[in-house]
């Protein structure tokens, strides 16, 4: 029985990597997407200008308390409602980078905050106008600080991706959830799609680790 | 449209979002009470010097924090009847919950008590005290204090994910906008309400976590939820 299940495992293989590849468009798309937004929403909240930055605070910590099952469901149901057509794909892609640029937000300004205001008023001392500031003194400063949860940003933005399976995209839960139906044993099932998220996961995990070994050490600063 | 958003129909519906909204309160808190007792199971495991119950705990955690919480769902409710083993969803998905979120319960409690310094261990040994007397009342009672925080911080993320539950028909909040917008097609209200009160309860145990920062005498930690 088990090695009909299997034979039957190994005919679904195409499905399994169709899954596995949108699992990783999806996330890479709204990792680079989400970055950059990311990036520029952040600095511009740090930028003090008080409306935007409040109007950024705010989004954030909107997005930050609703589920993110809830805001597929709301971009996904209530876009088409105000006259914005788009397909499943387009609404995951909107949802998964929405919700990195509001997280890589918030990192971007810790770490722009952790950077000591001598150096910006070095900075400013020197002359170099709004632009290099932030370019050349400030954010290589604040990448000490922002690159290690960044990169725990990611696995969080591919493990997320799986909830887009909800609004019918056939990503790699999504194809664990089709096989089940013909194949009927969850743990093999699910022991798979799990081994797939995790090949792709657990080096980022790793390198997250790495990096916040790296840059504290870097800084002299000692570990207890 | 949206000109025809019914603030009538959500009234109608309100009895039953408030069953849901109670349901998730519930929910959320028996499944951060097994969190908690995972999480300091397998803190303790992974503290020990010897492999024999590190390994394990090591695994289990960085097997948890690699894959999807929807997986793991999916790995229980398909999986669990495979070994005879018949649960109703709602026991299906407290259980998924717990077993998640404590793997990060145990990653919070172990940064805690790594966060005491060295010096505090070694006055605690020279004072001529056992190892458990220095786990009791010099490491712990400062560790506590440390891990509350992020464990609120980890409960909001848990009442969040407990959304998941509505896709294995768990009768819970969000399973309340979705009957909403299937019944009535009206997808707006229903997800909209259940947003706020999502929000509801982020603020109150945002709130809290500032609070209990406070009254511990900590800095404002910039949690990372």
């Amino acid at each position: 029985m088990i090695w009909q299940q299997l034979q039957s495992l190994a005919g679904s293989y195409p499905l399994a990597l169709r899954g596995l590849g949108m699992t990783v468009m999806l996330s890479l798309i709204s990792l680079v997407l989400g970055t950059l937004i990311g990036f520029g929403l952040g600095i511009l909240r740090t930028g003090g200008n008080r409306l935007i930055s409040g109007l950024i605070g705010a989004w954030v910590d909107l997005i930050r308390g609703t589920p993110f099952l809830v805001q597929i469901f709301l971009i996904f149901f209530i876009l088409p409602e105000l006259g914005i057509e788009l397909d499943a794909f387009t609404a995951g892609i909107i949802a998964l980078t929405n919700l990195a640029a509001c997280f890589i937000c918030e990192i971007v300004v810790a770490g722009i905050r952790s950077v000591p205001t001598g150096q910006v008023e070095a900075a400013l001392a020197s002359g170099l106008s709004r632009w290099h500031r932030m370019r050349q003194v400030v954010l290589p400063q604040a990448m000490r600080i922002v690159l290690p949860p960044l990169v725990g940003q990611y696995v969080l933005l591919i493990k997320d991706s799986s909830v887009v399976s909800a609004i019918g995209l056939t990503d790699l839960t999504r194809v664990g959830w089709l096989v089940v139906q013909r194949v009927p044993n969850g743990l093999l099932v699910f022991f798979l799609v799990g081994l797939g998220y995790f090949i792709v996961c657990y080096p980022l995990i790793m390198l997250a680790r790495r990096l916040e070994q790296r840059m504290g050490a870097a800084h002299g600063e000692v570990q207890l | 449209m949206l000109e025809n958003f019914s603030f009538r129909t959500i009234v109608e519906y309100l009895p039953l979002f408030g069953q849901g909204l109670v349901t998730t309160v519930w929910l959320s808190l028996l499944s951060f009470a097994g969190a908690l007792a995972v999480g300091i199971v397998l803190s303790a495991m992974n503290l020990q010097r010897g492999w024999l119950f590190r390994v394990p705990a090591k695994a289990y955690i960085d097997a948890v924090r690699a894959t999807p919480l929807l997986a793991q769902l999916y790995f229980l409710y398909f999986g669990l009847p495979r070994l005879g083993i018949i649960l109703p969803e709602l026991v299906v998905g407290i259980l998924a919950l717990s077993l998640n979120s404590g793997a990060y319960v145990a990653e919070i409690i172990r940064a805690g008590i790594l966060s005491i310094p060295r010096g505090q261990v070694e006055a605690g040994v020279a004072s001529g005290m056992t190892y458990v007397q220095r786990m009791r009342l010099v490491i712990l009672p400062q560790a506590f204090k440390v891990t509350i925080p992020p464990l609120l911080g980890q409960a909001i993320v848990l009442v969040k994910d407990s959304a998941l539950l509505s896709l294995i028909a768990v009768a819970e909040l969000t399973r309340a906008g979705q009957l909403l917008a299937s019944d009535r097609f009206m997808p707006a209200e229903g997800f909209v309400t259940i947003a706020a009160f999502y929000l509801l309860l982020y603020y109150g145990l945002k709130g809290l976590a500032a609070l209990s920062g406070r009254w511990l005498g900590l800095q404002p930690a910039r949690s990372s939820i």
